[in-house]
């Protein structure tokens, strides 16, 4: 999965293709890897966290059909999974109680057609407009929708939403899907399938004239498209991506609420596209896993942890705006020069130090979290198994020493890094 | 000039365009023969650039009419345009600065190969997108610049990447703006030699600034001055004309 915007696979031209295997590797490698992974991680959390991630992955991949292919900033995404999510309950319920010859795989199908459905809907009245104005175009669809919720609670089932049973439909060759490790290969399946149409479509008349609108709207007009139908149709199939991985959320957890509709899990959507990077098609699947992980164990460590996915997101915008594939596809050049192994130490010479800063930067977080919104639980906390009381100096000195003393250190390892990533590309062009 | 006699395959007629109280375009007439290589002249702030995003669709006219092939045009928007064989580059160069110089071309020839919005075909087995693209490259010489994504091109191949996406599609009547605009001698004489090329089975309208390249390459020449046409006529008499010597060619010569 290389970058969707780089270049033609016809640079050679008349050149020979590669063997079945050498063309399709990655596509191997990313089966396998869904394959075994259960072998790797096999508790119940590992199993139901890792399905969370297939799901989120497609829903990312939906996002950046319009950020990162077709250069449109929607603030309403988590709309079509959540829309997506309810048709698949109903329906799954309606079949679990009327006996329909549906087997639970297919149940995504409902999803998908129901983001589709309003994808074209919404997408008719969003996509008349482009930049600033679409994007508070969808910031109102979300709200109207959530609060269209609220009234219709028939369908949503109000702020408790709908519960299904997944286990209630027709079995799928001898598998009822009780086991989550079921779960997990229904949604890997379907997230295999989802990575593949969405990447092909990058590739295809539309998905390259996306980019064109992407970078320069004007022109695109000047070549014979209309851009306004490009951008609905990016914005419709990425409602159907998204109605998928909604009705993969409902299979997993037996349960959809109007707040997976809202502008949280809108803006959820928007960090995890971003810090994995808009640029790369493989990007927002680095940041599903990433963020759907940082969110698992931050929310275990800390009642704060928005606060600091927040950080992350700012720092990453702020210093990194390629995302982790960004930083990852600067490497290739280092990589093509066989320069790594002179770049890699001074990576982790800059790391060491920005973990200490991160370490400092959480303990005055933490500790001024404690002395204010907690002070009535009294002054103790406990981080990183050290007890520590908020209303002593130590934490507060111990947090302003390692974030400054780290973070100057940082930079100074960060600036040589950047040295040595640069003499590596320099004396790899001139090899 | 045996030009004159033929149709006009575009033709302009009482064309008008405001903004507020100004007016730019007042009152335009011209008809630009099939096959001919038109040039239009004037002093800065004309209105030329105006009169190019009028007949592309860019913008709309005030008032007056704008024919293509007998078609009226005026008021569509710029991809209808296009699609009826019309064919436009800019001033300030306008192209898709993260897409390789490849991906540029290829995109400027996937509509007039009737592929439209398909989402279900792999671009990289569309044999005529590929051998159109080949051709583009190879006739506007960036094929060995392919990879490159087009934002990091020299500003001379900028140019040139610009005419290459103008003619990437199968419009007959092209609008060049200003094509050698702040190019150097070489490169201008190189462009010089590329319009030549691409114009001859085309109809060519063109806005210059540089005399030799005008008084080289046009069939015939219009002179805009304050947003009408104040003559139109052949090379040789354009020059000896004593309006436009007053109004333009005078200063140009000074």
């Amino acid at each position: 999965m290389t970058d969707a915007r780089t270049l033609p696979r016809t640079d050679a031209i008349g050149g020979r293709r590669p063997g079945f295997l050498a063309r399709h590797a990655v596509w191997i490698a990313l089966a396998l890897a869904l394959l075994l992974l259960p072998y790797l991680f096999s508790s119940r959390l590992a199993l139901s966290t890792m399905s969370m991630m297939g799901t989120m992955i497609i829903f990312a991949l939906s996002y950046n059909m319009l950020l990162g292919q077709t250069g449109l900033l929607s603030f309403g995404h988590a709309v079509f999974f959540g829309l997506g999510g309810f048709f698949t309950v109903h329906v799954l319920n309606a079949a679990g109680s009327g006996d329909w010859p549906i087997p639970l795989p297919l149940f995504p199908v409902v999803g998908g057609l129901g983001g589709l459905a309003f994808g074209i809907l919404f997408g008719w009245v969003a996509t008349k407009r482009a930049g600033t104005a679409f994007a508070m175009i969808t910031l109102g669809i979300g709200e109207l929708v959530v609060s269209s919720a609220l009234i219709l609670r028939r369908f949503f089932g109000g702020e408790e939403g709908i519960t299904t049973d997944r286990t209630d439909v027709m079995s799928f060759f001898g598998y009822g899907f009780g086991p989550q490790l079921q779960v997990y290969y229904l949604i890997a399946a379907w997230c295999f399938l989802s990575i593949a149409a969405m990447y092909a479509i990058t590739r295809t008349p539309f998905g390259r004239i996306a980019n064109a609108v992407r970078d320069n709207p004007q022109r695109t007009a000047f070549i014979g498209y209309d851009t306004s139908r490009v951008r609905f149709i990016a914005f419709s199939l990425s409602g159907l991506f998204a109605g998928i991985a909604g009705g993969l959320s409902v299979v997993n957890f037996e349960i959809v609420n109007a707040a997976q509709m809202g502008a949280v899990e809108s803006g959820s959507v928007i960090l995890m596209t971003y810090i994995g990077g808009v640029g790369n098609f493989a990007g927002p699947i680095i940041g599903a896993i990433l963020v759907t992980w940082l969110q698992l164990i931050l929310s275990d460590a800390t009642q704060i942890w928005p606060l600091y996915v927040g950080l992350l997101f700012i720092g990453m915008v702020m210093f990194v705006p390629g995302g982790i594939a960004g930083l990852l596809a600067m490497q290739a050049p280092v990589m093509a020069a066989r320069k790594l192994h002179r770049v890699v130490p001074f990576y982790l010479l800059a790391l060491a130090p920005g973990i200490v800063a991160l370490v400092g930067l959480s303990v005055l977080i933490e500790t001024s979290h404690q002395f204010s919104i907690r002070a009535s639980y009294g002054p103790q906390l406990t981080l990183y198994s050290i007890p520590l009381d908020a209303t002593s100096p130590l934490p507060w000195v111990a947090g302003v020493v390692l974030a400054v003393a780290g973070g100057i250190l940082f930079m100074r390892a960060e600036r040589l890094a950047r040295d040595a990533y640069h003499a590596a590309v320099a004396q790899g062009g001139q090899g | 000039m045996s030009a004159t006699a033929k149709t006009p395959i575009l033709e302009l007629a009482g064309l008008r365009k405001s903004f507020g109280r100004m007016e730019i375009i007042r009152g335009v007439d011209l008809a630009v023969v099939q096959g001919e290589r038109h040039a239009i002249i004037g002093p800065n702030g004309a209105g030329k650039s105006t009169l190019f995003h009028l007949v592309s669709g860019h913008l709309r006219p005030s008032a007056g009419a704008i024919r293509l092939r007998g078609e009226s045009i005026e008021g569509l928007p710029p991809q209808s345009i296009n699609r009826r064989g019309l064919s436009r580059s800019f001033q300030v160069t306008n192209i898709f600065p993260r897409l390789s110089v490849w991906e540029n071309v290829r995109c400027a020839t996937l509509w007039s190969l009737g592929h439209r919005y398909s989402f279900w075909r792999d671009v990289e087995r569309l044999d005529d997108v590929t051998r159109r693209t080949e051709e583009i490259l190879t006739e506007i010489d960036l094929i060995d610049r392919r990879r490159t994504p087009a934002g990091v091109l020299t500003y001379g191949e900028q140019r040139a990447l610009e005419i290459g996406l103008t003619i990437a599609g199968h419009a007959d009547v092209l609008l060049l703006d200003e094509p050698t605009a702040g190019m150097s001698h070489a490169e201008t004489e190189r462009v010089v030699a590329l319009i030549r090329k691409v114009s001859e089975k085309r109809t060519l309208l063109m806005i210059e600034h540089d005399m030799q390249v005008v008084f080289d390459l046009a069939d015939r020449i219009s002179v805009l001055v304050y947003g009408e046409i104040i003559a139109c006529d052949t090379p040789a008499r354009i020059k000896a004309n004593a309006a436009v010597q007053q109004a333009y060619l005078g200063t140009e010569a000074a």
